[in-house]
């Protein structure tokens, strides 16, 4: 009889109390999943298929879509979502790839002071936005600036 | 299982032959779709870091954003635009993939089918969309 040892990682059951938060990490990572393809492809297909694409995008044509609340929205929650799912996903990524101890602990806290950062920096300039800024060339502008 | 106690593993005497590929997942559907996964979804993130602060500029002024978004305007990021979008296609499609197989005993058994239909409605999709891009990106 061979033997050989058993795999290191301990049984390590989901806790009978309390929220388990790895399984709602697992649903979250599918619930957004599904919204965000939503999100993106509409993102995309609007900023780089409809009219002439890529090159059409300048800060005027940021500032028509977010003189529009619908598209702010839109954009806030791509980014909640996306930062959120990207930044779980890496702490998936993380977990598989090192062994406990401060190295791990680092790349988590730079994966949430990232994401964490990012949001709020995003959803202020979202929602603080000028569209036309005083003493900025008009020609930068969205058209409805000029009115 | 054979009999096993506590801490160790019992392994057959003699092991069954074993080719070093070809087994149940080793170099199959299901790897490839997980390290496809794992690699787009890497790439994904970072890209968002970067878009984020690029789309933050429209708040410094119209000078700098424009300044910075032009160079996505550019034929090599243009060309790495299709790479980007052709990482987002497949991060999205081999998600509802894994959806179905984690939710859909059908679609468990079936894996192998699933990633073989990611593969070929990534196609289309690229399909529809590089040539677009590509022209917008070498013309105007």
């Amino acid at each position: 009889m061979t033997t050989i040892e058993a795999p290191r990682t301990p049984v390590r059951p989901a806790p009978k109390r309390g929220v388990n938060l790895e399984k709602w990490g697992w649903i979250y990572m599918r619930v957004s999943g599904v919204v965000l393809i939503v999100l993106i492809f509409t993102h995309l297909f609007v900023n780089l298929m409809l009219g002439d694409g890529v090159k059409a995008i300048d800060f005027g044509f940021v500032g028509g879509k977010w003189a529009d609340p619908f598209w702010q929205w839109w954009d806030v929650a791509m980014l909640w979502l996306a930062l959120i799912h990207g930044a779980n996903g890496m702490r998936t990524i993380v977990n598989d790839y090192t062994k406990p101890g401060t190295a791990q602990k680092l790349l988590k806290l730079a994966l949430f002071l990232a994401a964490a950062v990012l949001i709020v920096l995003g959803t202020l300039v979202v929602f603080t936005f000028d569209p036309c800024p005083a003493g900025a060339p008009a020609d930068l502008l969205p058209s409805f600036c000029a009115a | 299982m054979p009999e096993s106690s506590a801490g160790t593993l019992t392994a057959p005497e003699k092991p069954a032959k074993q080719k070093p590929g070809g087994t149940l997942y080793r170099g199959r559907e299901g790897m490839w779709s997980w390290v496809l996964h794992r690699i787009t979804g890497v790439a994904i993130f970072f890209f968002l870091l970067v878009h984020i602060l690029d789309t933050a500029l429209v708040r410094v002024s119209p000078e700098a954003y424009n300044a910075v978004i032009g160079t996505y305007q550019t034929p090599i990021m243009g060309v790495g635009e299709v790479a980007l979008v052709g990482a987002i296609v497949f991060h999205a499609l081999n998600g509802l993939r894994i959806i179905l197989v984690d939710f859909w005993t059908w679609a468990t058994r079936h894996q192998k089918v699933l990633f073989w239909i990611v593969v070929a409605l990534w196609v289309v999709t690229m399909l529809a969309f590089t040539p677009r891009h590509l022209i917008n990106v070498f013309s105007h």
